[in-house]
């Protein structure tokens, strides 16, 4: 059996989760109580009535806060409970805390307000008209876009809107936290921060951090909902448990995660594209308005991201593209797989799409025309280097071949009225790092046991992405012993301090080099001590293979847990720490230039579907991928992360819909109503490649990070829809507006013909 | 406790257990608060997600069959008698070739949805012996898994098919599932174990709720319902068995979607509702939720009622001893209001049997294909004599308040040709008797054109040869 030991958990549902811990005797649980309007004053609040209530123990709201009433990670803007003002439907206001769930529930009815309407914003082109945003616009510039348009035989413009994503991760929002004996809390939280909550619990309470422990064994689903978007629930369950002096577990429940988290930011963007009379683009402008919700939360980073995957692969000497971050009364949105890149690309392939149709070209060839190529320069200026666009493209290319399916399609088109195929191909090109360079560190606390088993604490929370594994095989590689061996344990902020998030796809590049490094230090002490068994002094004359301790290129008798118990015995260090940062990058957001990631991740996909254009409902038929993996050595999970990623930018561009009213409430707020890929949804074809002959000094194992880029891949399937609406009615006029609902698609192909 | 109070008995995995909690409780409450049993997950809470998924176990002529039900919608008063299979009972020593596959193949990331699947892959495995791929995907279309895209899960379904297919020769598919270690050798021993079980103790007490599968009850008030007494309906208190009786079939309130599709009546009157049922719910969904609750629910875009319209249902409806006749199109009178007195229960639902020359067509829209509610959904039934309708019943759903039966419409068809023209005006008279309303499922504006779109496709479908269809889009574009 394959060593695989979480999924061996998973399948047997023995893996917990916060809500699967043992529950310690006099728990209690909590329900939050929320705004129903999206702006407005509180002018009375009375809980008299709910903690009369059967089984509450308390009502715990903004005055109960000893320390600063404030969660915002990057911008201090956010309250954790609303104190005079509500910003926007489901704003926090209190949490109700009871021996049970359901009499916390109870409780809730209880509690009466009073409000005051404000005007509210939804829109975010509204909002930065009345100039309310977050921070002020931020400009990414390459070239002379003003000088070039005289150049350019074609220019077009256009709008393109793109709809948030619900991130519904499997496992709800929730922490369970209980007070120590220094006057601390320890708290379980399903968070991708441990950090951040450990940070701002401890500000909450007024409690120096080292008071504050935060354990995370595994979280169920988090895809950058439980970045910065955990918090709030960690704190509250914990500002709970100091007051009352009891265990407090908070778990939402469906439908309050859903309206209370924020999502994926929608966008608006408006741009204009010129090109050369063969299709080469000359220059890109374009002004994106990011529906930033009700405060920063890690909007302006993601903003950042959108500017700078603002051309996705391709090379544009002259680009001017501007972000506004737009304050609106929407909870606050937030990461999500891509962060803020898959909008900048929608809004690139769309401009390319519907300039395509001008040229009378297909939107391939342009594609393909203005690939980067090696030395490329981004407009942040840094420039590529090992640049597989150009690669990926031409693999998926020679695999399959793109001019067949063109000409394919066009024959079934030709065949059948009502039924029409379309195809799109999707590049992609992603920058690995935190944009923010300072996260770009993690650290690495491995212990090595007298029986010869090994202990790996890391910053890096595992939520289904495998680094747990990963982490495994790069000590099991480094120490050359059986993964067997090797233990990952929780994260956990006693332990390993200061973490960054487990985000931007970074999780297993970062902790893994510290990994390595910690696994190294010890791996020399080791062979030290096996050194001085054969009275050598050359330390290169000793290796570990297989467990096994070679001296001289020849196998001895002694295995690496004979050394161990000597090394205890000599009183060497069995524990190693190691600090890793990565090297070379950096950014000056002043004049937004630099080398802001490590690397790039490149691709291409080919996407297929087929349109029912009577009814607007579709299939997508199949995706084909090459994919830079780097080197990869977990190809398990560097797959499966890949297919996974790919459904997730599908269900973004077709059936993942948000839908608010005009008072700003969310209308699809439970999964009857959000649906998300189901089985059927999967494309009946899915097909990944790894780009052969890749490689990657910057990742560990020569490695490249995996979690974000196939999540754009999706985007292909909004252009292979368009181009099956166009072959029903050649003259239509897509709206660029994702996602591609069936209503979408029938109102579009029917437009106008019906009252 | 006094034991008398205990009148749910029931096999929890492998153990009997008797338990006082009111019955109308919930399972996935009971298994992971009362038992601490954690491999059951909560995920949505209403039989959208299927991490709650276990399996029921009935006995039924000697033999278990298994049902895979969200736990997170059934009232514990429906365990009285039956074997409850949840993930932590299939542990053996060594993993089941699901769980091995699952395991090895990428089928798992997160693990949060990972136990609802291996135990609706088990629940496939235990009821079929012949396996297919497609079929056994199929089952799994009441499962939602955010992280792998399904691509590890369809390898790992693959490879468990090949695994029990290489298996060892066995007398009988459960012994060969054991040998092969889908399930624990004590599964053999349940049918014996049910066998001996009486029916509950105590008295029920009456309340103004009925429960019947509880798939939507269970979703809209799952809170009020834990901690109350209610009447549950279930096989014993109403039929739900399918029939033939004269030139009727009847369906008894009790019997459930999937019965309707396994039934071999409905499969021999109407062999294309087995195809159009699949996009009622999800299989767990299916299992559970009842044809009589599906028309008291009265929803106005429910699936089954906007079949059961066209074809001309009746409903006996029962109180106490007397019970009463009244045509479903008479039924539903407002939004969420029936014609169905205090305490009156749907006995039986009455089906015509349909005459020569019948034509029958549903179509249903929605976001997502499956285990979704449909934005538009509209049934058509027709008796033609050569090109001629002579009986027309045309549904519309998701348009109106109700259930909507297009009685303008179905009158305009009455005695026409089938033609373009014919469609065309039929469905402009459609329109003009609905009324919808815009909301998470689509604007008014689409559900009119839908609708339009709908009864074209009812038309393309039943005679293509007929009907051309690039007129009659053409003229859509026009209109």
């Amino acid at each position: 059996m394959k060593n695989l030991y979480d999924s061996i958990k998973h399948v047997r549902g023995e893996s917990q989760f916060i809500d699967d811990l043992p529950v310690q005797e006099g728990t209690l649980f909590g329900a939050v109580y929320y705004s129903n309007i999206a702006h407005g004053k509180i002018l009375k609040l009375d809980f008299s009535e709910a903690l009369k209530m059967n089984g509450v123990a308390g009502i715990i709201s903004a005055k109960d806060i000893p320390g600063e009433n404030q969660i915002g990670g990057v911008i201090r803007d956010e309250n954790l409970f609303a104190e005079e003002t509500l910003h926007f439907i489901a704003h926090p206001i209190a949490l109700a805390v009871a021996d049970s769930y359901l009499n916390a529930r109870a409780a809730l009815k209880k509690i009466k307000i009073v409000v005051q309407k404000l005007p509210h914003i939804l829109d975010p082109r509204e909002a930065a008209v009345k100039n309310e945003l977050i921070i002020p616009p931020r400009k990414f510039e390459l070239g002379n876009v003003d000088e070039a348009w005289k150049d350019c035989e074609y220019i077009i413009e256009g709008k393109v809107e793109s709809g948030g994503q619900e991130h519904l991760y499997l496992e709800t929002q929730g922490a369970y936290s209980f007070k120590t004996e220094s006057g601390g809390i320890k708290i379980f939280s399903a968070t991708q921060a441990p950090t951040a909550v450990q940070r701002t619990v401890a500000n909450i309470l007024n409690l120096p951090m080292n008071k504050i422990e935060v354990d995370v064994q595994r979280l169920g689903g988090g895809f950058g909902g439980k970045e910065d978007q955990a918090t709030a629930w960690a704190c509250m369950s914990a500002l709970a448990a100091y007051k009352l002096n009891r265990p407090v577990k908070l778990i939402l429940k469906r439908q309050d995660d859903i309206r209370l988290t924020g999502k994926r930011h929608p966008y608006s963007s408006d741009y204009k594209i010129g090109l050369d009379r063969e299709g080469k683009i000359l220059a890109y402008e374009t002004v994106y308005y990011q529906n930033a919700g009700a405060s920063a939360d890690l909007s302006t980073a993601i903003l950042d991201r959108t500017l700078f995957h603002c051309t996705n692969s391709y090379f544009i000497p002259n680009v001017r593209a501007v972000g506004l971050s737009c304050r609106t009364n929407l909870p606050p949105n937030t990461a999500f797989r891509g962060f803020g890149g898959p909008q900048g690309m929608f809004v690139i392939e769309s401009a390319i799409h519907k300039a395509a149709a001008v040229l009378k070209k297909e939107p391939v060839e342009i594609q393909k025309l203005n690939l980067l190529d090696e030395g490329d320069e981004f407009p942040y200026g840094q420039k590529t280097f090992n640049c597989s666009a150009k690669k990926s493209f031409e693999d998926l290319d020679r695999l399959y071949p793109l001019k067949d399916i063109l000409r394919e399609t066009d024959e079934f088109n030709a065949r059948n009225t009502l039924v029409k195929k379309g195809s799109a191909v999707m590049p992609i090109c992603f920058g690995i790092s935190f944009t923010t360079t300072f996260l770009n560190q993690a650290s690495a606390l491995v212990h090595i046991y007298t029986d010869g088993s090994v202990s790996i604490n890391t910053a890096a929370v595992e939520m289904g992405q495998g680094v747990n594994e990963k982490m495994k095989r790069i000590a099991s590689r480094v120490l050359n012993i059986a993964e067997s061996r090797i233990k990952i344990e929780s994260t956990n902020t006693s332990r390993v301090s200061n973490t960054s998030p487990t985000a931007a796809s970074k999780g297993t590049d970062l902790n893994g080099f510290a990994v390595i490094d910690a696994c190294t230090i010890l791996k020399e002490r080791l062979s030290k001590v096996a050194a001085e068994e054969f009275e050598e002094n050359d330390l290169s004359a000793i290796y570990f293979k297989n467990e096994k301790v070679f001296y001289e290129g020849e196998p001895t008798n002694l295995t690496f847990a004979d050394i161990v118990k000597k090394a205890y015995s000599k009183r060497v260090s069995l524990t190693a720490q190691a600090h890793h940062s990565t090297p070379e990058i950096n950014f000056d957001a002043k004049i937004n230039k630099g080398h802001p990631f490590s690397y790039h991740v490149y691709g291409a996909a080919v996407v297929q579907a087929t349109l029912d254009c009577l009814r607007g409902t579709y299939e997508i038929d199949s995706v084909k991928v090459v994919h830079d993996f780097g080197e990869s050595f977990h190809p398990v999970i560097d797959l499966g992360q890949a297919e996974g990623g790919i459904l997730q930018g599908l269900g973004w561009m077709t059936m993942e819909e948000l839908k608010w009213n005009e008072e700003g409430k969310l209308l699809t707020d439970a999964l009857s109503t959000y649906k998300v890929p189901d089985i059927h949804s999967m494309p009946r074809e899915l097909k990944i490649h790894f780009l052969e002959k890749s490689q990657n000094d910057f990742g560990p194992l020569r490695s490249k990070a995996v979690g974000e880029p196939p999540f754009m891949y999706g985007i292909g399937a909004y252009f292979a829809l368009a181009n099956a609406m166009k072959a029903f009615k050649p003259d239509l006029e897509i709206n660029y507006t994702a996602p591609l609902t069936p209503e979408n698609v029938l109102l579009t192909l029917y437009n106008n013909t019906i009252n | 406790m006094s034991t008398d109070k205990k009148m749910i008995k029931f096999l929890f995995n492998s153990e009997w257990l008797e338990t006082s909690v009111s019955p109308a409780s919930v399972l996935l409450d009971f298994i992971r608060n009362e038992k601490r049993l954690t491999g059951t997950k909560e995920g949505c809470r209403e039989g959208d997600c299927g991490a709650c998924a276990v399996l029921i176990g009935e006995l039924r002529s000697g033999k278990v069959k298994y049902k895979v039900v969200n736990s997170c919608l059934v009232p514990m008063r429906d365990l009285h008698g039956k074997h409850l299979v949840t993930v932590e009972s299939l542990n053996q020593d060594e993993l089941t070739p699901i769980q091995l596959t699952v395991a090895e193949e990428g089928g798992t990331q997160c693990g949060f949805c990972t136990p609802g699947f291996v135990i609706s892959m088990t629940g496939y495995f235990l009821n079929n012996k012949k396996l297919d791929l497609q079929e056994a995907m199929d089952s799994l279309g009441g499962n939602i898994c955010r992280c792998t895209g399904y691509a590890g899960i369809e390898r790992a379904v693959k490879k468990s098919i090949e695994i029990y297919e290489q298996s060892g020769e066995s007398k009988d598919h459960l012994t060969k599932l054991i040998d092969a270690k889908f399930v624990p050798s004590f599964f053999k021993s349940v049918p014996k174990l049910l066998a001996g079980i009486d029916a509950p103790k105590a008295k029920q007490k009456v309340s103004e709720i009925f429960i019947g599968g509880g798939t939507d009850l269970y979703v809209q008030k799952w809170e009020e319902l834990s901690g109350a007494d209610y009447k549950i309906l279930s096989g014993s208190n109403i039929p739900d068995d399918i029939n033939l009786s004269g030139n009727k079939i009847r369906i008894g309130g009790g019997a459930t979607i999937q019965q309707l599709i396994d039934s071999a009546v409905i499969k021999k009157y109407f062999p294309l509702i087995q195809n159009d049922l699949q996009l009622f719910g999800s299989l767990p969904i299916r299992n559970r939720a009842t044809v009589a609750g599906n028309i008291v629910n009265a929803s106005p875009i429910g699936d089954l009622t906007n079949i059961l319209l066209v074809l001309d249902a009746g409903l006996i409806l029962k109180y106490g001893k007397t019970n009463r006749q009244i045509s479903l199109r008479k039924f539903f009178l407002d939004y969420k209001l029936t014609d169905r007195k205090k305490n009156e229960l749907i006995e039986w639902i009455l089906l015509p049997v349909p005459q020569k020359e019948f034509y029958f067509n549903f179509e249903k829209i929605s976001k997502r294909k499956y285990l979704d509610i449909a934005s538009v959904n509209s049934s058509i039934a027709l008796i033609t004599k050569k090109n001629k309708i002579i009986k027309a019943g045309i549904s519309a759903g998701g348009v109106s308040p109700v259930p909507l039966f297009l009685k303008k419409t179905s009158a305009f068809l009455k005695d026409r040709l089938i033609a373009t023209e014919t469609v065309r005006e039929a469905a402009k008279i459609a329109l003009s008797e609905i009324s919808p309303i815009s909301d998470a499922r689509g604007s008014d504006r689409y559900k009119r054109l839908l609708l339009r779109q709908l009864i074209y496709a009812h038309f393309l479908i039943l005679f293509p040869s007929q009907i051309d269809e690039t007129a009659l889009i053409r003229g859509a574009r026009e209109l």
